[in-house]
């Protein structure tokens, strides 16, 4: 069975000085969970949100424990529940309502939907459907980082199925050859549509793939936004040293079916239980109740701000206009 | 002028050139560095640029083809060489779903080049002999260029460099060393999306493209002993596709043969004749003909693979019985 020597564990330190860092992460996962609630539970159903929707309950602090770390030189490639990468990228919540919706106001103008979507002038590279397939481009980033002199290093998000993939292997090959600055962080939910990881893959861990390619990895608690951040700081302190890529999975657990459609009647029942005493942000809140960062008054504030921007972001994306049909043609090329 | 200079001579030197002029231009494949690439298309360039700038990569067309795309989205200009075209579907999500699609979707430009020696006549059996360029042909967001003189392969290879979206380039193998041509020494580019009439005739168009153009020059060149005035169109770009000019010549001539090396079901010539008939059929006084391989894979045994190519013959005889029609 795979064991990975380069784990070790890591002791969590808590200080007052946390107390603003807490609050950001509360607002950042409260925020995604009430922007994908809205689009799942509420949007899909009423018709107005098409096509595929994917959600990533009980996954928000490993987008937003490595995201709040990203330098404005770093790229980031989300994978598809990563929607606090965009937020905290500066993407208002109403151009993602509206990318769901197809509107002109999304970041595709309508041309894709869901988390398909990116912005280079914010660091942000989009996603296609075939997964890992922003692995071995995550290098290329990265190799133009490095040549430019930047500094920067790539965020490369995937979760566990995408693993398995070719691509993911060329991609983790190239850039640990090369000594490239990438962080590749897996959200291991254990779940790859209806395929658990035992039938994904034969080792224990997504981190036990990274001593073949002499690479750190690490696994942590995913749904501990403290500790995801720690580790985070580790892997991208690693990576921006110029001493190459580095793993950190996180172990978390998909909270939902693979997505809107699917009611995930394969996954016991007891696993959703045990995985929801988990969930991340309620064992945020109790942290900042129990070391005094925040009262309950200032929580119960903090999500009710948060409902308030998603029912304002849903308002403004269904005012925002469908694409007009006589634009079909265009785009196809940045030269025509 | 430099005096006759070779198809993959002028590839290298538009390469070169671009690379001298654009620091944001570098170079990326298998073996392209030490060893200078396996048909030394990218000889020297190593010694030269330096391994920042001439980047050897494990064997991995799809981890090739994704750095590049990563390195095109950060504003430089990778020229990915794939050994063999052939092993190129080893990339195709990188270039169908990734590259061509970037833009469209979010406005997100991918300036790369992907080189890819491609066509028959080599021995090289199934796996080192392939034309995929209608896999690409089909992508909407992707560019192809197929060039067949080196004045052509060097200004397109510059014009793709500094073209804005994903170009894949196919080099014809066979013309590598076989042809040669005394090509300016200022800088020049070939622009894309353009055919050239490369022969001027009254009776019958010939529209090809890649070594193909050099049979279709000779066959005119025969046929002109028995009174047919041929044209011979160079698509030397196949997406965007100059149906333009093409249409032009047929308006020019009434007849048209289309010729390519690649196989014959969802080729070229399948397009380009709906094409014909849909701008230009009340022009037409024959049938539009094609000469094309037959839909085989591309066989290794000399007599096969002879009889599996297109060439000067075979394009004679049909390109006959279209001028006596």
């Amino acid at each position: 069975m795979g064991t990975v020597e380069a784990i070790t564990p890591h002791e969590q330190t808590q200080t007052d000085e946390q107390a603003p860092l807490a609050h950001q992460c509360l607002y950042y996962m409260a925020l995604m969970r009430e922007a994908e609630d809205r689009i799942e539970r509420k949007l899909y159903r009423q018709g107005k949100v098409l096509g595929g929707v994917y959600v990533g309950r009980g996954q928000e602090a490993i987008p937003v424990g490595t995201g709040l770390l990203a330098q404005p030189q770093d790229i980031l490639l989300p994978s598809h529940r990563d929607m606090a990468v965009f937020f905290i990228r500066g993407v208002p919540v109403r151009r993602v309502i509206a990318q769901y919706m197809g509107r002109m106001g999304g970041l595709t103008r309508g041309r894709d939907g869901n988390m398909h979507m990116g912005d280079m002038r914010l660091g942000i590279v989009s996603i296609i459907s075939a997964l890992a397939a922003t692995v071995p481009v995550a290098s290329g980033v990265a190799l133009a980082l490095r040549y430019k002199g930047t500094g920067g290093v790539a965020f490369s998000y995937f979760g566990d199925g995408a693993t398995s993939r070719g691509a993911w292997h060329e991609g983790v090959n190239f850039a640990t050859v090369q000594k490239l600055p990438v962080v590749y962080i897996c959200n291991n939910n254990q779940y790859a549509y209806s395929t658990p990881l035992e039938l994904q893959m034969a080792c224990a861990n997504v981190a036990d793939r990274g001593p073949a390619y002499n690479m750190p990895a690490e696994i942590v608690d995913g749904n501990d936004v403290f500790a995801v951040y720690e580790a985070a700081q580790r892997a991208i302190a690693h990576a921006r040293s110029g001493r190459g890529p580095y793993l950190l999975e996180c172990k978390t657990f998909r909270m939902t079916g693979h997505s809107a459609h699917d009611a995930a009647e394969y996954v016991p029942q007891s696993l959703f239980e045990e995985w929801a005493k988990l969930d991340p942000i309620e064992r945020l809140e109790a942290k900042m109740l129990e070391h005094r960062w925040a009262t309950r008054e200032e929580i119960d504030r903090l999500r009710v701000d948060v409902v308030r921007e998603v029912d304002e972001a849903v308002a403004w994306a269904d005012a925002s206009p469908c694409p007009d049909p006589v634009t079909l043609t265009e785009g196809v090329y940045e030269t025509e | 002028m430099a005096a006759g200079t070779t198809y993959l001579e002028a590839i290298r030197q538009g390469i070169w050139e671009e690379m001298e002029r654009d620091p944001d231009v570098f170079v990326i494949g298998e073996d392209v560095g030490v060893y200078g690439g396996a048909f030394k298309v990218t000889a020297g360039m190593f010694e030269h640029f330096g391994d920042r700038r001439v980047v050897d990569t494990p064997i991995s067309e799809e981890g090739i083809v994704g750095a590049a795309i990563g390195a095109g989205l950060m504003g430089l200009r990778p020229v990915a060489e794939m050994q063999f075209s052939d092993f190129i579907s080893c990339g195709f999500d990188q270039i169908v779903n990734f590259a061509a699609k970037c833009h469209y979707r979010w406005n997100a430009a991918v300036p790369i080049v992907v080189r890819a020696p491609s066509g028959g006549g080599i021995h090289g059996g199934p796996f080192h002999s392939q034309n995929p360029e209608m896999w690409f042909v089909r992508t909407p967001g992707l560019k192809v260029v197929c060039p067949a003189t080196p004045y052509d392969a060097k200004g397109l290879i510059k014009a793709a460099i500094r073209d804005n979206d994903p170009v894949i380039f196919f080099e014809h193998k066979a013309l590598y060393r076989r042809v040669k041509e005394d090509i300016p020494d200022e800088d020049y580019t070939v622009p894309l999306g353009r055919a050239k009439v490369v022969r001027e005739g009254k009776d019958l168009t010939i529209v090809t493209y890649g070594a193909m153009v050099w049979s279709a020059l000779e066959a005119a060149e025969k046929l002109a002993e028995e009174g047919a005035s041929i044209e011979v169109v160079d698509l030397r770009t196949l997406l965007p596709l100059d149906r333009d000019t093409v249409c032009d010549s047929v308006r020019k001539t009434s007849k048209v043969l289309l010729v390519h090396e690649d196989t014959r079901t969802g080729g070229m010539a399948g397009e380009l004749a709906v094409s014909i008939t849909e701008r230009v059929f009340e022009y037409l006084d024959a049938p539009i003909v094609r000469v094309t391989a037959p839909d085989t894979p591309v066989p290794f045994s000399p007599p096969l693979e002879e009889a599996f190519l297109p060439n000067t013959e075979k394009v004679i005889e049909k390109a006959r019985w279209l001028y006596r029609y």
